[in-house]
């Protein structure tokens, strides 16, 4: 079994609950798919990853963008974003779809949807959304679900691209007291349903808003039944989790599985544990903001070629 | 901001009780602030038919919710400043959370 190597460690990463790589500064990531294996870029950075062999699939992510948001450290998120989006069409090359992992605005108002559709849809790339807690406040993420994930009136879809199979969940509704993040039973029957008799040969990507994995329990960070989408998921051969959420890059290996959640393009906000609490740092100095905010390119290439989760920040 | 005529009213009476002390006078309206992705006081006592009003502090919306089935309160999105009032009248213990951030717990006690 080809197995995925770490982005430093040239050792297999089969050690479990292995977390490496907490970094802050980005914009949104590049990924390419080439024979399974992603592989991810930061825009704009300048270790890219190898150039793709024709016909990989490359695609790009941005996360937490939440317009509406306009108080410190970031007083303009729609100029914000505007410049990630800038960075995503520049360094897009044959990127084949963009990827907004939630927190699109940031109280679920029609004129903040309006905005951010107005300077995502600039990328030029078809986009594909899930929602954020921050997108459903109002009439249980109507708008938000006949906005930006038509056909899919719960948010959650899968679709494929290029022999990857893609599959957008829904965590952020339904939450329990004391919980972390839900997926619920009737979208584990429906992925569960959706995954049967794929080959296990073909890649998976995965995306949702809270990270699937438990990064921090005790600000949320975590999907309560993730562990259980997850068990649908061990047959497959190349796996790809891609969350938002927390703000900041923070990526790990588990056997075939990678996680990584992406920078937001509107503000950062504290690593695990290191602040009495999750929200926002207020105090960036101006000049610093945009290295903390981040765009991710995605590259999936062939063989066992290590993967490269580098993500790259609206400037260095 | 969108301070409105209640705030000010639950600031003003509210104050001497942030400290977290229990509360037995009905006429008073005890207050809790949400700050830093918490509740405080997260445990309060009160008589029947006292109101109380969350104010949100955070730079986060959050909400007021009933963790029962039933639920009997639930706010709508509270942005920075807004606050949300809710009359307790029967004796009980009202276990509640913020629905967006559900590890944000809180308790009102009814006696």
């Amino acid at each position: 079994m080809a197995s995925t190597h770490d982005t430093e460690d040239t050792n297999p990463a089969d050690r479990r609950g292995f977390l490496k790589c907490m970094l802050w500064a980005g914009t949104g990531v590049l990924w390419t798919v080439s024979g399974g294996v992603p592989r991810s870029s930061l825009l704009g950075g300048g270790a890219m990853a190898a150039a793709p062999d024709a016909g990989d699939l490359t695609f790009m992510q941005i996360s937490d963008s939440h317009i509406g948001f306009s108080k410190p450290p970031n007083t303009d998120t729609a100029g914000t974003l505007r410049e990630a989006i800038q960075r995503v069409s520049q360094t897009k090359g044959n990127a084949s779809l963009l990827i907004h992992t939630g927190d699109v605005s940031h109280l679920s108002r029609p004129d903040q949807f309006d905005t951010a559709d107005q300077i995502v849809s600039g990328a030029g790339l078809d986009t594909h959304y899930v929602p954020g807690e921050h997108d459903v406040l109002d009439e249980d993420g109507k708008s938000f679900f006949e906005r930006f994930t038509k056909g899919a009136a719960r948010g959650y879809y899968s679709f494929d691209q290029q022999g990857v199979h893609f599959v957008g969940l829904n965590n952020v509704q339904d939450l329990k007291t004391g919980g972390l993040g839900n997926l619920g039973q009737a979208q584990l029957d429906w992925l569960k349903n959706d995954l049967a008799g794929r080959s296990a040969s073909q890649p998976v990507v995965v995306f949702a808003h809270i990270p699937l994995w438990t990064v921090y329990q005790d600000w949320g960070w975590g999907t309560d039944d993730g562990t259980l989408a997850l068990s649908y998921l061990k047959r497959f051969g190349s796996v790809t989790v891609l969350n938002g959420h927390i703000h900041q890059v923070m990526q790990k290996v588990e056997g075939h599985v990678a996680f990584h959640t992406a920078r937001s393009t509107a503000f950062p906000q504290p690593a695990p544990g290191s602040a009495p609490g999750p929200g926002p740092i207020k105090d960036v100095p101006a000049d610093k903001l945009r290295t903390l905010l981040g765009v991710a390119t995605i590259r999936q290439v062939h063989g066992t070629a290590p993967l490269a989760i580098v993500d790259t920040p609206l400037s260095a | 901001m969108q301070f409105r005529p209640i705030l000010m009213v639950a600031a003003v009476f509210g104050a001497p009780l942030l400290a977290g002390e229990a509360v037995s006078a009905v006429q008073t309206e005890p207050a809790i602030n949400i700050d830093n992705f918490s509740f405080a006081p997260a445990a309060l006592v009160v008589a029947p038919g006292t109101r109380v009003t969350w104010t949100n502090r955070d730079d986060i919306p959050h909400t007021v919710t009933d963790a029962a089935g039933q639920r009997s309160f639930k706010s709508s999105a509270l942005d920075t400043g807004d606050a949300f009032s809710y009359t307790f009248s029967s004796p009980g213990t009202y276990h509640y959370f913020c629905s967006l951030h559900p590890r944000m717990e809180g308790t009102v006690v009814v006696k």
